[in-house]
């Protein structure tokens, strides 16, 4: 079976390349047959590539070790949750896994778009089918998943032990699919600008993919910190590597895109920029596939050896500088557009919100590639690491927060300064508020960076309160609903703006568990013999008894330790680190290769929403050495049961001698605070997915063609007349209003 | 002011301040940077006190752990020479012998001292077969 796969493959790159010409053929001389024709070819492409990867998934299900790649990354005592995610933990099926999840994407959206977007629909297929054929390409020439072994190993090397966590099975699709879904957008703005076809409809008829794109890769990203800080016992969550830049750079780009196309479709204004922004984020995302593929930057995320860096190198030109092209080719199209009337308006802030965003990709970017720069420059090599990063990413944090505050308030248009004290009295009331109380408490006027942050998140999250309070309140007022209906009612009308300002709120929950979390945490690294005591913070932390366990898998030994907070009980936390047994029994011994393998830390942590106690153990083995010694060499051809007693033996040893450990003591406020503000970032972009009700999409449809907008605007039967009614009044003078300056903003551009 | 007129001091003063942030970046970064350099170049050239980001694998056998700072040696990737590294801190879960490290030194003799908490190491999902044999 897995002898299909390159066959798989190949089929696949044919597909592809005919689909491409078919599609560009029907797109340049105006054949639909052909373009239909290039769409079919997208479909048979996921359908091949489906095959092809459901073909290695077997192969790791059932540890086939004739194919060299499982038997490198998986092994018959690997768990079966384990076994289905481990062919993204190799190049191979990586890239496989890519390819395959934009043959997916791409079907679905040229099928959601079938009937519409007829002149751009060739260029974006051949696009996406450049993009297929590229990842197919390095799949048959120079990562080849499905190369064969004879004879088989009876067994594998195993997945690596650090990968076995949950994390393993979500966080590399997601970054995957964030990845994958914005060469969608991308595609589409390439064909856009390709068939002069320049107006919002490209915009809104995948911005629900990048949306889902910003979603899945912003997803991604949280996660891998997640995994980072709950597993590889070092305690942070984010460490400015090459390859974690690159994954941020592309949804700080996206989030800046989801914010400016609503000047476009609301104004008209910014098309430059906004294509701009959808094709540097379509680079930027396959920038961040090269990284982790070429080994051009000394990153932790990095595959070494890898031959991959020049095609990618060479593609990443040819899309760059087409795209560059293109837009420079268009640009007397895409200025002809109204500009932005007043400085005190929506769209201003969301363009300055553009611009801080940019910025902060600009900083990021510049300091990823600042060895290479300064190789260039200098002749040698520099880099930068976390202070430099900081310095520059916290104060335009601080901007982003606050924008998140102003902007939500004003109206599209303009806004008058008469209105500004009554729209922004309440916010900045609850930051003046938060100042005074943490001023009160002490101790963090010390970090004024983290207080400024403090303040401007209340800031931003009562406006957005406010903004829901105003529209419920409105809403009441014209249908006689109870608060609480008439909030949902509400929510429910408007998705993509409410659960917009929802965004706002988790990532402002989110910034404040990175602002607490990062300036007032507590670090302490001790060594400690059972019975002594460590005082980290305001806690101490006494290792009670050292403690172990042994399975089939590994031999863990870890720690019993006792949380006390000024004499009182706190929590009982019981640290530990898992030996899996290495295969170089020559190298490290029949005995020694149970201690001198991979290890993994358990931690010990009592995880709250107002801080984290966080321990890890490193024991120190070196007592044991000698006795390790003595059995490796008295005992050179022990059989299983005989391995099993002596490494018994060390471990009860090491629980009689009970010897010293390095533990990691960490208290960090505020750190699930940065996990709660994502799950609400989610909550919040699901909201703006969700299709709207039937009667909403009927009414704005018609809204769009002059004369059906009474008609249609009638309640459906079973709404109630005056909701009906009420619903006609509110949206006829939501259109009304943009340029009015009245209200704090909502009411304005989108009906209740 | 005329709308024309007022749009170019607009577009002066916005230039302006870009030019200026990009110039504080630049410098900075220069200012900032550390060295990268391999072992074999940091064997020769490394001045006492200055910090250097030193990339390599850490030396088979040459780990050692009693109870006060982790020694170890990191060679080139593809070559021999080699510097010993003294460490205090964590150290992350992937470390070990045979394994690519990145980490930040200041030489102090013959040996070079890490700064806490600045040794990381690959992502163990980016281990090719031999690393993990």
């Amino acid at each position: 079976m897995t002898s299909l796969g390159p066959a798989l493959l190949s089929a696949a790159l044919v597909t592809e390349v005919y689909g491409l010409g078919a599609s560009l053929y029907g797109a340049l001389r105006g054949r639909p047959r052909w373009t239909h024709s290039g769409r079919r070819a997208v479909y048979a492409t996921a359908g091949l590539l489906t095959l092809a990867f459901a073909i290695l998934e077997a192969a790791f299900l059932r540890s086939d070790f004739g194919v060299r790649m499982v038997a490198e990354h998986s092994s018959t005592t690997t768990p079966p949750f384990y076994r289905a995610a481990a062919p993204w933990s190799a190049q191979e099926g990586s890239l496989l896994l890519w390819v395959w999840l934009l043959s997916l994407w791409s079907s679905l959206v040229l099928f959601l778009t079938r009937r519409r977007l007829r002149e751009l629909a060739g260029y974006a297929q051949a696009v996406l089918l450049g993009f297929a054929a590229f990842f197919t390409v390095l799949l048959i020439f120079l990562a080849k998943p499905f190369v064969l072994q004879h004879p088989a190993p009876m067994e594998g090397l195993g997945l690596n032990p650090l990968l076995r966590h949950p994390s393993m099975m979500i966080h590399p699709p997601m970054l995957y699919s964030g990845y994958t879904l914005f060469t969608v957008p991308f595609a589409f703005a390439v064909a856009a600008l390709a068939a002069r076809k320049l107006d919002a409809e490209w915009i809104r008829s995948t911005r629900r993919f990048a949306l889902t794109a910003w979603l899945c890769l912003g997803f991604g990203v949280l996660l891998g910190a997640r995994w980072s800080y709950a597993e590889l016992g070092w305690g942070g969550y984010w460490g400015w590597d090459p390859v974690e830049n690159a994954s941020l750079m592309p949804w700080l780009t996206g989030t800046a895109f989801l914010h400016s196309i609503q000047v476009q479709e609301k104004r008209g204004a910014l098309k430059v920029w906004n294509v701009s922004l959808v094709l540097a984020t379509g680079v930027l995302a396959v920038l961040g596939t090269f990284l982790v593929r070429s080994g051009i930057l000394d990153s932790i995320h990095a595959f070494g050896a890898s031959t991959l860096g020049k095609p990618f190198l060479a593609f990443i030109a040819v899309i760059s500088l087409g795209s560059a092209a293109l837009v420079l080719s268009r640009l007397d199209q895409l200025r002809s557009q109204p500009r932005i009337d007043s400085l005190v308006s929506r769209e201003t802030v969301f363009l300055l919100n553009n611009l801080v965003l940019v910025g902060l990709c600009f900083v990021i970017f510049w300091g990823t590639f600042f060895p290479l720069i300064s190789e260039a420059v200098t002749g040698t090599k520099a880099s930068v690491g976390p202070p430099w990063f900081d310095r520059y990413t916290t104060p335009l944090g601080l901007v982003l927060v606050l924008l998140s505050g102003v902007g939500p308030a004003l109206a599209w248009g303009r806004t008058t300064a008469s209105r500004l004290p009554r729209i922004f009295a309440a916010p900045l009331g609850a930051a003046a508020l938060v100042l005074v109380a943490l001023v009160a408490v002490g101790g963090i006027a010390r970090k004024p960076l983290a207080l400024v942050m403090f303040c401007s998140a209340a800031f931003a999250a009562t406006s957005v309160a406010q903004e829901y309070w105003l529209g419920t309140r409105a809403r009441r007022a014209l249908t006689g609903e109870p608060a609480a209906v008439a909030l949902l009612s509400l929510v429910r009308r408007n998705r993509r703006r409410y659960g917009g300002y929802l965004v706002h709120v988790g990532m402002v929950v989110l910034l404040v568990g990175v602002a607490a979390s990062s300036s007032f945490q507590h670090v302490r690294d001790a060594r400690l013999r059972p019975g002594q005591s460590a005082r980290v913070g305001s806690y101490d932390v006494r290792y009670v008894r050292a403690t172990s366990a042994r399975s089939s898998e590994k031999v863990t030994l870890g720690a019993v330790l006792e949380v006390t907070q000024h004499g009182r009980h706190v929590a009982t936390l019981r640290p530990s680190r898992g030996y899996y047994p290495s295969l170089d029994q020559a190298g490290l011994g029949r005995i020694g290769r149970f201690f001198k393998g991979d290890s993994t830390s358990e931690l010990g942590m009592r995880a709250g929403l107002g801080r984290d106690i966080w321990t890890a153990i490193q024991p120190d083995l070196s007592s044991l050495e000698p006795y390790i010694a003595r059995a490796d060499r008295s005992f050179p051809d022990a059989n299983p049961q005989l391995e099993g007693f002596l490494v018994t033996t060390v471990v009860a040893r090491y629980l009689r001698d009970g010897p010293p450990a390095e533990f990691r003591l960490i208290v960090s406020p505020l750190v699930g605070w940065i996990w709660f503000g994502g799950s609400i970032v989610a909550g919040g972009a699901l909201m703006c997915l969700w299709p709207r009700p039937r009667a909403v999409r009927i009414r704005r449809a018609a809204r769009s063609t002059p004369g059906l907008a009474q008609p249609l605007g009638r309640p459906r039967p079973g709404e109630g007349e005056t909701a009906g009614a009420a619903n006609t009044i509110v949206a006829r003078l939501a259109d009304s209003q943009p340029s009015t300056g009245r209200g704090s903003g909502f009411s304005q551009g989108s009906s209740l | 002011m005329d709308p024309g007129r007022r749009r170019k001091v607009r577009l002066a003063v916005m230039l302006s301040v870009a030019v200026l942030l990009a110039s504080a970046l630049v410098y900075t970064t220069f200012a900032a940077g550390s060295q990268a350099m391999r072992p074999s170049q940091l064997a020769t050239s490394a001045v006492p006190g200055r910090s250097y980001q030193l990339s390599g694998t850490v030396v088979a056998g040459s780990v050692r752990h009693t109870g006060g700072p982790l020694a170890f040696r990191v060679r080139d990737r593809n070559g021999r020479t080699s510097v010993r590294v003294l460490y205090e801190g964590a150290v992350p879960e992937p470390f070990r012998e045979g394994r690519e490290v990145i980490v930040t030194v200041r030489r102090r003799g013959s040996v070079f001292v890490g700064e806490p908490d600045s040794l990381i190491t690959k992502c163990p999902s980016k281990f090719t077969a031999d690393e993990r044999s």
